[in-house]
Formats: structure tokens, C-alpha cells, sequence
């Protein structure tokens, strides 16, 4: 094998590549697909697909609506973000909850965290995904979020009733995909399988992505529970007796409900420290989100169940 | 060599930004323990989960608690493992110092070795080969080159592991060498890296080793830093390669978006479609950013032309002439294939054939046999079973441009995809075409089928009657054809039992012969349909699929499903033929609706009740039928 002296490859040349890959997979979900949908939570990696699918169709317009579940306990400040990001940029945006958890009372506090999430988020999904009869749902997921994730394909396929069948998954060869379906088989296609944390955070930078402030360390009213830092968002938050939140330093890795994501002690207020943080900072993405660890149940038993 | 043509040569013109690797070796060779180093001393693996490999120990591990141990860094997968769920192939990513990402696909699987296999290799530049030197060189050390080389890997970096637990022995090291170097060159594959190593102690993975004085070659590490893609000749025509994958429309906009997959391509060039032969010139090229003067491999692209041609998804665009050399559109094609579905090749049986966004249906016609992966053999087959690697003929419904796994692993590729389950059971690389769709010109005659339905006053039609044996179809297709013959009309009955005694007499009943039986029969139908006649064929074509096969023969209108709907009770009880009893007592081990399942009709175009009246039957048929 040639021998040569080792050169200095950019990290951009590596985002090139990825988002060669993601625009591919979009293309191609674009082009096989009945009735595509993006599945857009509003966290970081959402809004990499969200600036992806504009590239991959311009100058047309994208040609998939965008659904958001909204669980009505997400963080007031990813609600004002969704809204003025649909109107940015002029997307079918479409929001969707599932009624009958919240006419049940259904929220964090009452029906335990694994329980609340299969009601409001994955029910929620699967509801919105009937009703409009969407083949094909495009998510942000990566590999590198969890070690079990390292062996999902990028086009996953479900049966009906959204049923992971890990039997029933297609070998993926090259860069073709088997976007065929039998009756009532969907697909859920993940773009950004081979993208990291760190290549996510670059390429917002690269692109100028726009993202909840959130992200970014704030003085903001928390209290600790188990060890976690929760963000007391609203008036809704149960506080015990003779508790109050008191105002830290922090921002959040990852968005989801806010009574179960915890924040962390952070002093990166841009980009650039976000950036430098993240090098130095070593634990797992995941690690700050509560419902995973709950029960111990793995993510694989919530996907079959239909999680995203 | 013989079962492996050649190697794709594009794959010199990917970025050397990102390297994609596959990681083969035997259980316990030690490939979790080297591929968890790599990881962890890249700083690829997150501070909890260097923790939990310093606490967790899992039975066998001599690793000190407290001392992390590298092979847990990958694993994660346990717990599916016990769950009974199968991991095909898991990917994981590391940065090289020099910046450079190496995404890893590691294929754990025993059971869909080469399956999990030819997934992982088939988009890998390298192949990180683990050979464990207390055990030598085996039968999987062969088996994993045959199938790098036949997925076109040309890279090997065999890291001859454990040599600590053999006194860092260099004439061992020199011998194992020695055996990978000649077992990789009857493959072909001659770009070959042997890196003595111990993964559990850290030698020559990242660092170098002072246990290892006599070695002077790269670590790990350093091998891959250092690679450079292979120099290739350019493909036939030096032409490049657009697959079209979405039409972009916007204002006055129509523009063609897909991936470059070879060869480079600005405004100004001439392009034509292939297959088609449309032409035209390149007018706009749009890259990810906008507007570009060039785009080149693996770019997204998207091309707007000078004229206004058709051009659909699927179609391929190319630099003119794509008449000669390889795109020259054929319908028939010799192809490597990795059969990967429970469900084995049934000889005759139409496929989808996906290449690229591109769908045709497809039939393999012949099996020229299949790989023996330990002896690197050719063996005589009648089938492909699951892991199964074989060399086919098949044909395409249409003429389609591929060029050869050689040139090009995405333009000389394709997956079969099963009609009515949609599962994929094949990968596919094409070695050449076989016959060129230009070569045959279907004649036209001036007497078509029109003038001879004209001549016989009627409208000419196939009947096509499914269902249990002994449900009445051969019945219902005498009286049927007494009556119209009566009326004046044309007509023949193709039976089953008859067809078997003459055209299909060499077919049994498995389901790879009874696919091809009713291939032969619907293609008969269709040449009676041809002269004129109204035929009716009474046949168990027990299959769904291949009855669908044999109505996509027809237009729609021309061919009616017809289910004779007798309860299987009935069937048995009348057993006309003495079927029944015969495979009750083992005598027939394929029977339909004993041994074999019949597949009922989903959305048969009529039902007739085999056990009703037959007068109702056939003047309900008559009325159908003109
Ligand atoms: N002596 C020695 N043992 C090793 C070495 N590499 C791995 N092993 C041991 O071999 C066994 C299997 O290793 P593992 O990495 O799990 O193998 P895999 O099945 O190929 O992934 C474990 O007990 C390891 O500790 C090595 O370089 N030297």
C-alpha cells in the first residue's frame, strides 16, 4: 500500500461528505416515497434536516410537510422557535397532539416518564402518521447517540401498526435502498445516521443554522431532583414544600419535554464555546435525558413499540 | 482466479475525507478488544462509557478490573444479543489525528455471516482483517478475503493479533504473513498491509512496540492514516455518471437532481439519456451551495438541460455516445449474486430489480452455479439459498444501462426485491450484459391480433382458473369451452396436467418448477391470445406471485383471475384424480393443500364456488367472457 506523509484533512471536507449522504437519502425518500413526511422536534438535529431538505430541492420547494408532536410540555421557548422558523422559511408545518392522553390527564407527574412518552409521543406519532396516511417519516437520529444505536439502517422499516420487526429489516447495501413497501408497511429514514454530536454542532456553524436558545448557558430558574438540574418552565412544575428555583448557569444538550431534561453547568454562550466545550466535555449525549434510563428499559423495547 | 471478475475502479475518485472501513474476523480473534482501542485512544468514547468498561467484566475477560477493557467499548449489543435479536452489521466513527473519519462497519453475525458481510463491504475502501496468531490462518480468514474481493474491497490491512500470547515470535509473525499474503493474492487483491499487534497489550495499534523490534512498518493507526484510494483506469468512455433521482420544479426551473457517481460534469457538456438516446447540453449545474462550475464524484448535483427531453426518475445521464460500450441498454445480464432472503431463487420467478432509483422487473434465467467460499470453487447449483454467492444469467422486462461492477459500484449494481413480500433477496453486481436490447427488434406483421379476433368475430381473452386440486377448474373448463365452442367461438384450454404431459414435462412440483411452469403457460396464453383465441387455462398456480407474474404479461382487460373457491374438505372428498390419498400417505410431498400451501387470491378479478351449480358457473363465465 502507498506510504505517504499524513496531510491534514479539514473537518469541512468530512461535513461535505455527510451532507453528500443526507441529501442523497433525501432525494431519494423525495423521489420513491407516496407521501413523505419530516419529523421535526425542534432540537439541533432537526434543524440540520430541516436546512438539508432546502438544499436538496432548491430552487424548488420541499416537497414533504413538516410534523411536530407536540406534547404541550416542551419548553416555551422551542414552541416561539418552531413557529417563527415555519414562517422563515415558509414550510407546511403541521402540529399534532394527542388529545385523548391530555382529555386523560396524562402528563410527567402523574403517569411516570416511560408511560407519559409511549402516550404523548409515541401514540401521538403513530396517530398523526395514520391519519394522514405518510409512508415514509424522515428523523434526525444518529448513531453515535447510543452505543445500541450503532447497528440501525438508514431506512427502517415498520409494519403495520408501526411495528419494528427486527426480522423484517432490510440488509443495505451501497447507496441503494429497498423503498419498496408491501401493504401497510411504512418507513422511518434517518439522514444524519453517520453524522456526531460534534459534526452536527460544526455544520450549524459552517451553515449559520439557527437554534433554540436553549442551547446556549443562560442564567435560568432550576431545581434539583435525583441529582438532575430541571428547568422550571411554566407554573405547572410541582415544587415540594418550601422549594425554590434558583437561577443558574446552564444550557441544555439535547430538547425534549421540559420536566424530563435535565441541564447542565455550562458557560458556552456561543457557538464557538459550545463547540470547544463539547471537545473537552466527554460523557454521552443521552446522558441528560431522564426517560431513558427509567426502568431500565432499553431503547430497543421503546422502538418496538414505535418510539422514534 | 476465476469467481471474481474484477474490481470496482471508481471508487478511486471518493473523497479521502472520510474512509470507510470493515472489520472481519472470528469470534474471539479479538476484533471488539483492537477496534475498542482504536476507539478509545482516538478519543472517540464518551467518559461514561470508558467507565463502564473499566467496572463491568463479562465471563473469560483477564482484563483487571479497573483497567478499561477495550472489548466492552463496542459491545452495547449484549443485551440484544440476549433478547435473541440479531445484529447485522453495527457502524461506529473515529477521527484519525490527521482529521481524516473512518466510519467502521463491523459485522458480528454468525448465522448471516456473508450476508452482514457483503452489506459491510459492499461500500468499503478497506478491510481491517484480524488473524489470531495462537490459531493460524483458517478456512474464515479465506472467506472473509473472497468476499471483500467480490465486493470489490481492494485495501487489506491484516493485523496478525495476540502475538504477545506467543512471545512476540517474528518468524510466527513472518509465516502468518507470508499465508495472508498468498491467500489475498488468489483473490486479486494485491494492496496488502500485515501489521503484527497485540490489541490487549496496545502494540503497534496506535504506538509503536518496543516488544516488537523487528517490525518496522505502520501501526494500525498509521495504516489508515496513510491510505490512498488505488489508482484506476478510467471507466470505457470517461464519460460520467448522473442517475436521476428527483425532477426539481420550480418557476421556469426543471432541474435534475441526483448524485454523481463518476466522472465529473460542467454547463456546456453534451449529455444524453441512456437507454433513450435523448441528447442535449448541459445548461446549469447546482451543487449543494448553488450555482457550480463543475461537479464531480459523489457530489449531489442538480442539472437543468438546453432542450426540453424526457427525462424521468430512473433514468440515467450520461455522456453521449452511451450507445457503445457497456450503457448500451441490454435485457440480459451475467451477474454475481449475494442471495440474502430465508425464501431461496426460484428459477423463473420475476423479481423487481432495483438499480439505483431505477425498477424493472426481472427473471433469472440460468444458474451457473454458486461459491464455495472455503475453497474459492464454483459449485454446480440448482438454487440460491440464503448466503449463498452465484454467478446468473438474467433478463430484464426492459432494456436497461448498467455498466459493470468493475466500472462502477453504484451504476453496476442492483438489489432483486421479492414482488409481493418487498423484501430484498438479492444483491446483485453485474459482470457484462449478455444480450443487447438493439439486437432484437420485435417484427411487426401487417396480420396482428386485431385482424384475427376480426376474422373470428370475437374478442379474444385468457381465463385463468386457480385453485385446490380437485376444486373443479378442469371441469369447469370443459363444459365452458363446449358451450362457447357451441356459440360459434374460438377457442383452447391449456390444463395443467396436459401442458405436463408435453411443454412441461422436464418440471416437477417444487416451487422453483412451478414458477416455471406457469411462466411457460402464461407465455403460451399469450401467444393463443395473439391468434385470436379465447383460452382458458386450468392450473393450481398455487403461488401468488407467480400469478401475478403471469398477469403482467397481459394488458389489463385481456387476462382474468378466476378463483375456483371449493372448500378444501370438498376437494379431498371428491379427489378425482386420487391425489389426495396418495400424499395423505406420503406419496406426494409437494401436494398443494397437503404438503404445500395453496395461496388464495387477494383481489382475483372473479370467484366462481366449485362446489355450486356448474350450469350458474358457465353461463356466469359466458357473460364475463363476451
Ligand atoms: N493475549 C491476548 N489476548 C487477546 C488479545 N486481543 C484480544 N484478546 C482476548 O481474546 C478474547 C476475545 O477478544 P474479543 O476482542 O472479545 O474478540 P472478538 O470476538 O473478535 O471481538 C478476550 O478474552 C480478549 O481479552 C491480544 O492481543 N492478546
Amino acid at each position: 500500500m502507498p506510504v505517504e506523509a499524513e496531510e491534514a484533512i479539514a473537518p469541512e471536507a468530512v461535513l461535505d461528505v455527510l451532507e453528500a449522504e443526507a441529501i442523497h437519502v433525501l432525494r431519494e425518500v423525495a423521489g420513491a416515497f407516496r407521501r413523505p413526511v419530516l419529523l421535526y422536534s425542534i432540537g439541533k438535529d432537526s434543524s440540520v434536516l430541516l436546512h438539508l431538505a432546502i438544499k436538496a430541492f432548491a430552487p424548488g420547494p420541499v416537497p414533504f410537510p413538516v410534523l411536530h408532536i407536540d406534547t404541550k410540555w416542551k419548553f416555551r421557548e422551542m414552541i416561539d422557535f418552531r413557529d417563527a422558523t415555519a414562517r422563515r422559511l415558509g414550510i407546511d408545518l403541521r402540529v399534532h397532539t394527542n388529545e385523548d392522553g391530555r382529555a386523560e390527564g396524562v402528563t410527567p407527574f402523574t403517569h411516570g416518564s416511560h408511560e407519559y412518552t409511549r402516550i404523548m409521543k409515541t401514540v401521538a406519532l403513530r396517530q398523526a402518521l395514520d391519519a394522514a396516511g405518510f409512508d415514509a417519516a424522515i428523523g434526525g437520529a444518529r448513531r453515535d447517540e447510543e452505543r445500541s444505536r450503532a447497528k440501525e439502517r438508514m431506512f427502517s422499516l415498520r409494519e403495520p401498526g408501526h411495528r419494528w420487526e427486527p426480522r423484517k429489516q432490510r440488509p443495505e447495501f451501497w447507496r441503494s435502498a429497498n423503498t419498496e413497501l408491501a401493504e401497510g408497511q411504512t418507513m422511518r429514514v434517518f439522514p444524519l445516521s453517520n453524522w456526531t454530536e460534534l459534526d452536527v454542532w460544526r455544520y450549524i456553524k459552517r451553515e449559520a443554522i439557527p437554534v433554540v436558545p436553549l442551547y446556549f448557558a443562560k442564567p435560568r430558574p432550576v431545581v434539583e431532583r435525583d441529582g438532575a438540574l430541571i428547568m422550571v418552565d411554566d407554573d405547572r412544575y410541582p415544587l415540594h414544600e418550601g422549594e425554590r428555583p434558583e437561577e443558574r448557569l446552564v444550557r441544555f444538550r439535547t430538547l425534549g419535554c421540559y420536566p424530563l431534561t435535565a441541564a447542565v453547568e455550562s458557560k458556552a454562550e456561543t457557538l464557538d464555546e459550545l463547540i470547544d466545550e463539547m471537545r473537552a466535555d466527554r460523557r454521552s449525549e443521552r446522558a441528560g435525558r431522564l426517560i431513558d434510563g427509567e426502568g431500565g428499559k432499553s431503547m430497543e423495547s421503546k422502538k418496538t413499540e414505535g418510539y422514534f | 482466479m476465476t469467481l471474481v471478475d474484477a474490481a470496482p475502479l471508481r471508487a478511486g475518485h471518493r473523497p479521502v475525507s472520510v474512509l470507510r472501513l470493515i472489520a472481519c474476523g472470528s469470534v474471539d480473534d479479538g476484533k471488539s478488544t483492537l477496534i475498542g482501542r482504536l476507539l478509545a485512544e482516538t478519543g472517540s468514547v464518551p467518559d461514561d462509557q470508558l467507565d463502564y468498561a473499566r467496572r463491568t467484566r463479562r465471563g473469560g475477560s483477564t482484563v483487571p478490573v479497573g483497567e478499561v477493557d477495550y472489548s466492552l467499548l463496542t459491545d452495547g449489543l449484549e443485551a440484544e444479543h440476549e433478547q435473541g435479536i440479531t445484529i447485522d452489521v453495527a457502524y461506529r466513527h473515529l477521527d484519525l489525528p490527521s482529521g481524516r473519519r473512518v466510519i467502521i462497519a463491523d459485522a458480528p453475525g454468525h448465522e448471516q455471516y456473508t450476508r452482514n458481510m457483503a452489506v459491510a463491504t459492499s461500500t468499503a475502501d478497506v478491510a481491517l482483517l484480524l488473524v489470531d496468531a495462537t490459531k493460524g490462518i483458517r478456512a474464515q480468514t479465506r472467506r472473509h478475503l473472497a468476499v471483500c474481493a467480490l465486493m470489490g474491497v481492494r485495501t487489506v490491512i491484516a493485523a496478525v493479533n495476540k502475538l504477545d500470547a506467543r512471545g512476540y515470535d517474528h518468524v510466527l509473525y513472518e509465516e502468518l504473513a507470508g499465508g495472508v499474503r498468498s491467500a489475498a493474492a488468489r483473490f486479486d487483491v494485491e494492496d496488502v498491509e500485515v501489521i503484527p499487534v497485540s490489541a490487549l497489550g496496545g502494540d503497534n495499534v496506535i504506538t509503536g512496540s518496543a516488544k516488537m523490534p523487528w517490525y518496522h512498518g505502520p501501526t494500525v493507526l498509521g495504516a489508515l492514516s496513510a491510505w490512498r484510494p488505488p489508482e484506476h483506469e478510467p471507466a470505457d468512455d470517461g464519460g460520467f455518471r448522473l442517475p436521476v433521482q428527483y425532477i426539481v420544479r420550480a418557476d421556469d426551473f426543471r432541474g435534475f437532481a441526483g448524485t454523481v457517481v463518476g466522472g465529473s460534469l460542467r454547463p456546456g457538456d453534451p449529455v444524453v439519456v441512456a437507454g433513450s438516446g435523448a441528447a442535449s447540453t448541459i445548461a446549469t449545474v447546482r451543487g449543494p451551495d448553488g450555482p457550480v462550475d463543475r461537479a464531480d464524484p459523489d457530489m449531489p448535483a442538480t442539472v437543468t438541460l438546453a432542450d426540453e427531453i424526457d427525462v424521468r426518475r430512473g433514468d440515467l445521464l450520461t455522456t453521449p455516445p452511451a450507445t457503445s460500450g457497456d450503457l448500451e441498454p441490454a435485457t440480459a445480464f451475467s451477474a454475481h449474486l449475494v442471495w440474502t432472503a430465508d425464501e431461496p431463487l426460484a428459477h423463473g420467478r420475476s423479481y423487481l430489480l432495483l438499480a439505483g432509483p431505477l425498477t424493472v422487473p426481472a427473471v433469472v434465467t440460468t444458474i451457473r452455479g454458486k461459491l464455495d467460499v472455503n475453497s474459492g470453487e464454483q459449485l454446480a447449483a440448482r438454487t440460491l439459498g440464503i448466503n449463498d454467492i452465484g454467478t446468473v444469467e438474467l433478463t430484464t422486462n426492459s432494456p436497461v444501462s448498467l455498466d459493470r461492477y468493475a466500472t462502477s459500484r453504484d451504476t453496476g449494481s442492483f438489489l432483486l426485491v421479492d414482488r409481493v413480500s418487498k423484501d430484498t433477496v438479492a444483491a446483485g453486481m453485474v459482470r457484462h450484459p449478455l444480450r443487447r436490447g438493439t439486437n432484437i427488434v420485435p417484427h411487426d406483421y401487417a396480420v396482428d391480433r386485431a385482424a384475427r379476433s376480426r376474422l373470428k368475430g370475437q374478442r379474444s381473452r385468457v381465463l385463468w382458473l386457480t385453485g385446490l386440486p380437485g376444486a373443479g377448474k378442469s371441469t369447469i373448463a370443459d363444459a365452458l369451452e363446449r358451450r362457447l365452442h357451441s356459440m360459434g367461438l374460438h377457442t383452447y384450454v391449456l390444463d395443467g396436467d396436459n401442458v405436463r404431459s408435453g411443454l412441461n414435462k422436464d418440471l416437477g412440483f417444487t416451487p422453483e418448477d412451478r414458477a416455471e411452469n406457469v411462466r411457460r403457460v402464461a407465455e403460451t396464453a399469450r401467444l393463443l391470445l395473439d391468434a385470436g383465441l379465447i383460452v382458458v387455462v386450468a392450473l393450481v398456480s398455487p403461488f401468488r406471485s407467480d400469478r401475478m407474474v403471469a398477469k403482467s404479461l397481459f394488458d389489463a382487460g385481456d387476462f382474468l383471475e378466476c378463483w375456483v373457491d371449493t372448500p378444501a374438505e370438498v376437494c379431498a372428498e371428491r379427489d378425482p384424480k386420487g391425489l389426495y390419498a396418495k400424499a395423505k400417505a406420503g406419496k406426494i410431498p409437494n401436494m398443494t393443500g397437503v404438503g404445500q400451501g395453496y395461496e388464495e387470491p387477494e383481489q382475483p378479478d372473479l370467484v366462481v364456488n366449485g362446489a355450486g351449480s356448474l350450469e350458474d358457473t358457465v353461463a356466469e363465465l359466458v357473460s364475463k367472457l363476451v
